[in-house]
């Protein structure tokens, strides 16, 4: 089990020092997140309350659209010299890969949350009266749900030949029970409601994460045969 | 130059692709230290059965033993003993010659890498180039890295799928010396080639591969020239 999570981030950290070589995929996650927030603090005066109901609709309208762009490219990279076939011909488990991947686009999804959650709070002159530290976690079990299964997805659709549109067709459906709890656990956080409330919609959001992991991981390999 | 005893030996290995029969009943094996070249026509599931053997595809039925072991679906134990070249070099483009080998390196968990991968870039004549990213390399210095990378975990066994394809006549001079150098120290090898002089120049011992058949197999003494060997193949290829 070891040598799967060391080979997972043997491949996390290829895939992330390509990133920060070329910036390519980053670039076109913010810009696409930059964007959203900017036509929609246009179109909703901030003065307006309704503000606050928009924000944790917002927060995973940007995770999830820039992160499609991410995984998008974490596969088709692979095909380029066919280097995925170099990888699963190499004495590591299929899964690792998996791991990687799923890792890699996690650090890079987060990322861009870093940047883009500030500047929608700032441009809808949000002032933030949750408890930070549980925004965090919603925000994390969220997006690693998203990262899950996107993933998996992302590496099924890579081998047909319209993969860009085939990705959000599997995956928006799928993610439908995780971004329903993921914005009604951040929308009782920003409200200041007590963390009791929310609890039920992250323990949903955790079983979900863990369900799809285990799946995703032992389905995997099934995946690579195909590929 | 062969040392005693098998390397490789598939077992009436079958593979089923859809409802098409690819390979039928495959039973070949390569000894310690022998070079053994696999010809046939396009289409004759040369590619396929490479990639049965690798463990890239899961034969339909069929045993493959490695140095008398029955391998086991995805092994990790075989991957490690076998240095697969394909047709693609399996690179990242991104990523300098040097960052390619390290990456490979890691994966195969390679002992003494930094040294390694800079002695190897110097025997296929790139370490000029070892920073620089390799997406503009040509084909030629593409396929040499693609030898370091299959060379960096020291294989028992080299499969080779056409590895002289898009070399020049000092590439192919400098291939053929590192394959030599790896059979005199042990190393079996397993070639796919349409390349009849490289595989003449090579080769101990060269099978047919015709429908997904070993339909013969000829060892390649001094007394069998090039002419001969075509011949030979030929009178294979349109009596079976």
């Amino acid at each position: 089990m070891n040598s799967i999570f060391k080979d997972a981030w043997t491949i996390a950290s290829k895939d992330l020092s390509n990133e920060f070589k070329t910036k390519q995929t980053i670039g076109m996650m913010l810009i696409f997140s930059s964007l959203v927030i900017l036509i929609f603090s246009f179109a909703f005066d901030p003065t307006n309350n309704m503000v606050k109901a928009v924000i944790p609709g917002l927060v995973w309208l940007i995770t999830v659209f820039s992160g499609i762009l991410g995984l998008n490219r974490s596969f088709l990279s692979e095909h380029e010299n066919d280097a995925l076939t170099g990888l699963r011909s190499a004495p590591i488990d299929p899964s690792s890969i998996y791991l990687g991947k799923v890792l890699a686009n996690f650090l890079l999804v987060t990322s861009v949350q870093i940047i883009s959650i500030p500047v929608l709070f700032i441009l809808f002159d949000y002032r933030f009266i949750g408890k930070i530290g549980w925004f965090i976690l919603v925000v994390l079990i969220g997006t690693l749900g998203f990262i899950i299964v996107g993933t998996f997805l992302a590496a099924l659709a890579a081998n047909a030949k319209n993969s860009e549109m085939l990705l959000p067709v599997l995956l928006l459906p799928l993610l439908s029970p995780l971004m329903i709890a993921a914005v009604q656990a951040t929308r009782i956080i920003l409200e200041n409601g007590t963390i009791t409330n929310a609890v039920s919609w992250l323990r949903l959001m955790s079983a979900y994460d863990l369900l799809f992991l285990a799946a995703c991981f032992f389905l995997f390999e099934f995946i690579m045969e195909g590929s | 130059m062969k040392e005693l005893g098998t390397m490789l030996e598939l077992r009436n290995m079958t593979k089923l692709l859809g409802d098409k029969l690819v390979l039928r009943n495959i039973t070949l094996t390569l000894e310690k230290g022998e070079i053994l070249a696999v010809i046939g026509p396009n289409g004759a599931g040369k590619s396929t059965f490479f990639k049965c053997t690798v463990g890239l595809l899961q034969p339909t039925s069929g045993e493959i033993l490695l140095n008398g072991k029955l391998v086991k679906k995805n092994s990790g134990e075989v991957k490690q003993r076998i240095g697969f070249l394909g047709h693609e070099s399996f690179l990242y483009n991104t990523l300098s010659p040097l960052e390619n080998l390290k990456f490979y390196g890691k994966l195969y968990k390679v002992k003494d890498l930094d040294r390694k991968a800079n002695d190897l870039l110097k025997e296929v004549g790139l370490y000029l180039f070892r920073d620089m990213p390799i997406r503009s390399f040509s084909r030629g210095m593409m396929q040499r890295l693609a030898i370091a990378r299959v060379l960096l975990p020291d294989p028992e066994i080299l499969m080779l799928d056409e590895p002289h394809t898009g070399l020049d006549q000092e590439a192919v001079a400098l291939l053929n010396k590192i394959i030599k150098k790896k059979q005199a120290s042990g190393t079996s090898i397993l070639i796919i080639s349409h390349d009849f002089e490289q595989v003449h120049a090579l080769a101990d011992r060269v099978a047919v591969l015709k429908k997904g058949k070993i339909i013969s197999t000829m060892a390649l003494g001094s007394d069998i020239d090039l002419p001969a060997m075509k011949q030979w193949y030929e009178k294979e290829v349109s009596s079976s």
